[in-house]
């Protein structure tokens, strides 16, 4: 009685698990089959990993790509002019961005009328949004509406068309590596994956095919081409860098504190480990007292 | 035990003017520094004082987090944003909040998985073990209204899905929902009581981890071999043996912790919560932060809305009745030869579930976390129960001394 009742529930349980195990393993199999979204390439940029920074005169030429290109629909409301000067940054001196600052418009209140001011921008200015609504911003875009490119970089990611068994492996490799790039790896993958729209597919009005937006049907128009943005920094200015260099200055832009941050960080590492070993040490001589 | 005698001399004339007043000093004396502890304890043991740390982390970054916040629908995304970009160090002060949430979990459930492997739930730590179940429940209501206050897709979204669960309480759930939301919808209202009530409860959580300790204190510590503590040989001196051994884990867990708040900050985030919360526009999946899956796979695994709810609330509240639900007559699994299986069975299970919480509950993801969510109440309603009866343990060591000092040899061969 005692030994059936046991063996009942032990083979009930392991079928279970064994039941669930199929389960999840077929159910990925047939949807890697299916697919889900398209293949993103990972890209080395120089903002990831453990020792990742950005590079300053990326930054410089991403900015001016946003200047001449993007800045016509897309806003970065969060930044403030000054931000171009600050260290870790395009680090543009005083007197670039404050040039840059002083070409926008700024609302100033109300004068003594009370008719609403305007004055040129300041360092001390966010960025300037190309339309004050989005009403605006859609009925000049064909209905639809240029997101903020502010916290971009971070805003978007893509999954992994991996067997589920390796999943945890890539979580693992992405923590150990200190990879949080998908967002810049996804806006690369965007810039540079307009194509033509294949044959079967019936395109909506004023849509453009991309590669890798989800649905494919992309209401922005291919921004980037090659030898669009003049580099005068001597880099060949093909479509591939265009889009890296603006997506590492959107980065920046998602995550201006990085430099410092990843710095601080290695400092608070060793501390803490040198920390640790101590530790260890003074516990090791004061357990050496007893036996454990 | 809290019996045990004080060697607290008072070295001066205020502490010995402060000790016939008000024995404070004596009292943390007797605690932490004389109290006896049970000498065979492993690194499982360091997590309490891993989890007081994440506790203090919390809530220094927290206060300081408070104080730039604003807990208002038009300005929550932009102020959190403000505190990552112009208050100083501001983005690592969220970081270690945000990561912060992540490695509470993290050393809470490797804390409770190590109070299920050597039955530290067992009696007389009952009421011990209940305090603890009751500090996970309050940890993950303060921990789901933190991750709401970005006002970002996901927090709004979460927030959305949670609270229209009331909706399934039969009859009143509608009046009930609006009363939580304070209006016909989750807005600004909702807003302001999650942050109200997330700077409330950690101090709830504070609260109940003293009397989490101080029943700890009156029972003393499980041990590895799960037998109690007999005699002076049994044990040594928290000071200075447990607490260096506690600082040299808490630094180690300092170490992942500073990991991810340097290198990988929004890695065990989600990139739909950098998108301004929209209510005309549902994002694609839903997903909670890692540490809510498991809970998120049970409910839905579940074809009834109020069914799926109750399940997910028993989940967590079949813990409270686990004393009483096993059987077996000893406590550590390490001596339980049929239980084991089953404790990494339970194991496997969670982690399952917690893979499945991720995933779309269609085809056979569902019918796998029906499966999983299945054992897990099979594990504590069935297996529990039953296996301590008819289990017969292996030769338990007859004291912790015993086990230390090398009579374990014997009793092995004994068997």
């Amino acid at each position: 009685m005692k030994t059936d009742c046991l063996t009942i529930l032990r083979a009930a349980t392991l079928s279970f698990t064994l039941a669930g195990a199929v389960a999840v393993f077929t159910g990925s199999a047939a949807l890697a089959a299916g697919g889900e979204g398209p293949h993103i390439e990972r890209q080395d940029w120089s903002y990831n990993g453990f020792f990742g920074k950005y590079n300053k005169a990326q930054l410089q030429r991403g900015f001016g790509i946003y200047k001449e290109v993007c800045s016509s629909c897309h806003g970065l409301k969060l930044l403030s002019y000054r931000n171009l000067v600050q260290k870790g940054g395009p680090e543009f001196s005083k007197e670039e961005a404050l040039a840059i600052a002083k070409e926008a418009t700024v609302s100033d209140g109300f004068d003594d009328s009370g008719d609403p001011k305007e004055r040129p921008g300041k360092l001390s200015d966010r960025f300037q949004s190309p339309f004050s609504n989005d009403q605006m911003a859609r009925s000049a875009n064909n209905g639809a509406l240029p997101p903020d490119l502010s916290v971009i970089a971070k805003a978007r990611t893509y999954h992994r068309h991996v067997p589920w068994y390796t999943e945890p492996y890539y979580w693992l490799y992405d923590m150990a590596t200190a990879y949080e790039e998908k967002g810049s790896d996804y806006l690369y993958a965007l810039l540079t994956g307009y194509k033509d729209a294949p044959s079967d597919m019936t395109m909506g009005d004023g849509m453009h095919y991309n590669e890798v937006f989800p649905g494919h049907q992309i209401a922005m128009a291919a921004p980037l081409s090659s030898e669009m943005v003049d580099y005068e920094d001597g880099t060949k200015p093909t479509l591939e860098q265009h889009a890296k260099d603006i997506t590492a200055f959107l980065a920046w832009a998602s995550e201006p504190h990085l430099n410092a941050r990843k710095d601080l960080g290695k400092r608070v590492m060793i501390y803490l480990a040198i920390l640790a070993l101590l530790l260890y040490l003074a516990k090791l001589s004061v357990w050496a007292r007893v036996k454990h | 035990m809290s019996d045990h005698s004080s060697s607290y001399v008072p070295s001066n004339g205020f502490t010995r003017w402060l000790d016939e007043r008000l024995p404070v000093l004596r009292m943390m004396h007797g605690q932490f520094i004389d109290f006896p502890t049970p000498r065979n304890l492993n690194y499982f043991w360091t997590f309490g004082g891993i989890l007081t740390f994440c506790l203090m982390v919390q809530l220094i970054t927290g206060i300081i987090l408070a104080m730039h916040f604003v807990a208002h629908g038009d300005h929550a995304f932009q102020s959190v944003e403000h505190i990552m970009r112009d208050v100083n160090w501001g983005d690592l002060i969220r970081y270690t909040h945000a990561v912060g949430a992540s490695m509470f979990f993290l050393a809470a459930y490797i804390h409770m998985f190590r109070g299920l492997y050597y039955g530290s739930y067992k009696s007389p730590r009952e009421i011990l073990w209940i305090l603890g179940v009751m500090i996970i429940l309050v940890m993950i209501i303060t921990a789901f209204m933190g991750y709401s206050l970005p006002w970002g897709q996901m927090s709004f979204w979460a927030v959305t899905v949670i609270t229209n669960l009331f909706t399934a309480i039969p009859f009143v759930g509608e009046s009930i929902t609006q009363w939580i939301w304070g209006g016909y919808s989750v807005g600004d209202p909702t807003l302001n009581r999650l942050f109200s009530l997330h700077y409330l409860f950690p101090f709830v959580i504070a609260a109940l981890v003293g009397l989490h300790i101080w029943a700890l204190h009156v029972v003393g510590s499980n041990n590895p071999t799960g037998v109690e503590v007999k005699t002076e040989k049994d044990t040594v001196s928290f000071f200075p043996f447990y607490i260096i051994k506690d600082g040299f884990a808490v630094i180690m867990f300092a170490l992942l912790f500073a990991w991810f708040v340097f290198y990988a900050p929004n890695y065990l985030g989600h990139s739909d919560n950098f998108i301004e919360a929209n209510p005309l526009q549902t994002p694609q999946h839903i997903v909670p932060e890692w540490y809510f899956l498991p809970f998120y796979a049970i409910l839905r695994a579940i074809p009834d809305k109020l069914f799926g709810v109750i399940a997910m609330i028993l989940a967590i509240c079949v813990l409270f009745v686990i004393p009483w639900l096993d059987t077996s007559r000893i406590r550590s699994v390490r001596y339980r030869p049929l239980y084991k299986p089953f404790f990494w069975l339970f194991v496997i299970t969670c982690l399952a579930l917690g893979y499945l919480g991720a995933k779309a509950p269609e085809g056979y993801y569902l019918l796998a976390s029906r499966i999983f969510t299945a054992y897990y109440f099979i594990h504590f309603l069935v297996v529990m129960p039953v296996v301590g009866l008819y289990e017969t343990p292996k030769e338990v060591p007859d004291s912790i001394a015993d086990s230390v000092l090398g009579k374990e040899a014997t009793s092995e061969t004994a068997q």
